[in-house]
């Protein structure tokens, strides 16, 4: 019997091999307990947590919370149900229009999950014989729509226009053509030159999806995302979306102009045959998207927190994925797999928890310690973070 | 473009790519022989579509494993 796990072996290989220098298991770590956005108890100790998605500090809001206790109260624990069947509530509902609002754009469609959104859409609308333009380093989610849907997959250098273009004038004339873009970037932090990119797309006559999981709630003066702030949602047909980060609580969604968009809840199929979100979750997120519509002074608080860390990690010697930051995620580039991971242990140690990053997820064969940061972070907390990790630098020979 | 005018092109094209100095024949594999990884695979496959003005797209790269069979999917896409 040929063992179906054999294919598995040299990453069984390369972790054993990791661990064995006696770092701390850098996926064994548990949150104990979680004080605040910003704070949590992992593996015993008093930790600041700078590797969440909470970039709004969403989780721990009173009307949040109070929204998700009333629901759990007035509708139970769960839908037991697919949205199509016995799995749409008054909370569905409301959620889809509080996005539809966020937004500005005339439907909305939730998903159990981000993932399930990006898999759901792109595999639907892009089947065999149409042509998916899409980065290179699009998210899993991403890559598993365009395998799912069967359509003709044609990849670019990351943000670069003209490789994008390129592939587009090649495609056969008449085919549909569906150009996938992400706002942020979510392994360095960088952005999508959106408008440059959307304009060529539409050059060509293809359709654009935009994933804004990232940028969500933050970036633009709503806090729409990368296309609001560069004057180009109103070109994007499929914005793609989470709740699970600046929303703080999990689900997907997708909201678009297209006047036939509505058909979709009818043959998607991991919108179809998965059970909708639990009563609570979307409560949660209605309240939580609604407050964020209003969150201009949070949002520039975190523009400064990003701007310190960047700024602070740069003087201190560390190598940054990006010259200037540009999003909520600050990406420090680490030599070697190894280093990294020490890195990473040196940072728990001290009380801090990042993301330790590595191949095949990122970029160019890169470890990265991926930090994150939170509306909710205080200066002082930021400037504590910088002298984290200055020491664990230090003691690990990186600076 | 006939085989042998595609096949010299490529040669060229793929010059750079081979770091090691593999010794190519149409038998020799891209991940195997020539330790081609996923970020090679993308230069060097948007090398090629320049060079000829092609798409290849992923689907169509995953049924070519050796050199001979991407010469062979060059020629048949210029059509």
């Amino acid at each position: 019997m040929t063992d179906l796990f054999s294919k598995f072996d040299p990453l069984i290989e390369m972790r054993a091999g990791l661990l064995a220098t006696g770092v701390t298991d850098p996926f064994g770590m548990v949150m104990e307990k979680v004080l605040s956005p910003t704070v949590a108890i992992c593996n015993g100790r008093e930790t600041i947590l700078l590797g969440t998605y909470n970039y709004m500090g969403m989780t721990f809001d009173p009307d949040v919370i109070e929204a998700g206790k009333q629901a759990l109260d007035d509708f139970g624990a769960g839908t037991t149900g697919s949205r199509v069947l016995n799995g749409t509530y008054a909370g569905h509902r409301a959620v889809e229009d509080a996005l539809k609002e966020f937004y500005g754009m005339d439907h909305a469609m939730v998903f159990s999950t981000g993932y399930q959104a990006n898999l759901g859409i792109i595999s639907t609308i892009a089947g065999k014989g149409d042509y998916i333009v899409l980065d290179i380093d699009s998210h899993a989610s991403i890559w598993d729509g365009c395998k799912m849907g069967d359509a003709e997959v044609v990849p670019f250098k990351h943000n670069d226009i003209d490789a994008m273009e390129k592939r587009l004038k090649r495609i056969p004339e008449g085919a549909g053509k569906l150009v996938v873009l992400e706002g942020v970037y979510s392994m360095l932090g960088d952005i999508a030159p959106l408008k440059e990119m959307i304009e060529v797309a539409k050059k060509h006559g293809a359709m654009v999806l935009v994933d804004e999981a990232h940028s969500m709630g933050f970036i633009g003066p709503n806090g729409r995302g990368v296309a609001e702030d560069q004057g180009c949602l109103d070109d994007v047909d499929f914005v793609i979306g989470t709740f699970s980060k600046s929303v703080g609580t999990v689900g997907g969604f997708c909201v678009s102009n297209h006047p036939k968009f509505e058909i979709m809840r009818l043959v998607c199929r991991p919108y179809v045959f998965t059970a909708s979100l639990p009563p609570s979750v979307v409560a949660t997120a209605s309240t939580s998207i609604r407050k964020l519509m209003h969150a201009g002074n949070k949002r520039a608080h975190l523009w400064e927190n990003s701007k310190t860390l960047h700024q602070g990690l740069r003087d201190k010697g560390f190598q940054l994925g990006t010259e200037s930051p540009q999003s909520a995620i600050i990406a420090v580039i680490m030599p070697d797999l190894e280093r990294g991971a020490a890195m990473w242990e040196a940072l728990l140690k001290e009380g801090l928890y990042v993301n330790l990053a590595r191949p095949p997820a990122t970029p160019a064969n890169m470890t990265l310690l991926r930090c994150s940061l939170c509306a909710e972070h205080s200066a002082e907390q930021v400037q504590t973070i910088i002298g984290m990790f200055e020491r664990a630098g230090k003691a690990v020979g990186i600076i | 473009m006939d085989r042998a005018a595609t096949a010299e092109k490529i040669a060229a094209l793929i010059e750079p790519f081979n770091k090691k100095g593999v010794a190519i024949t149409d038998a020799s594999t891209f991940a195997g022989d020539l330790e081609f990884d996923s970020l090679t695979v993308m230069d060097f496959v948007a090398a090629i579509e320049d060079e000829f003005d092609i798409i290849i797209s992923m689907n169509q790269q995953a049924e070519i494993e050796t050199y001979g069979q991407l010469i062979d999917a060059v020629v048949k896409l210029q059509g």
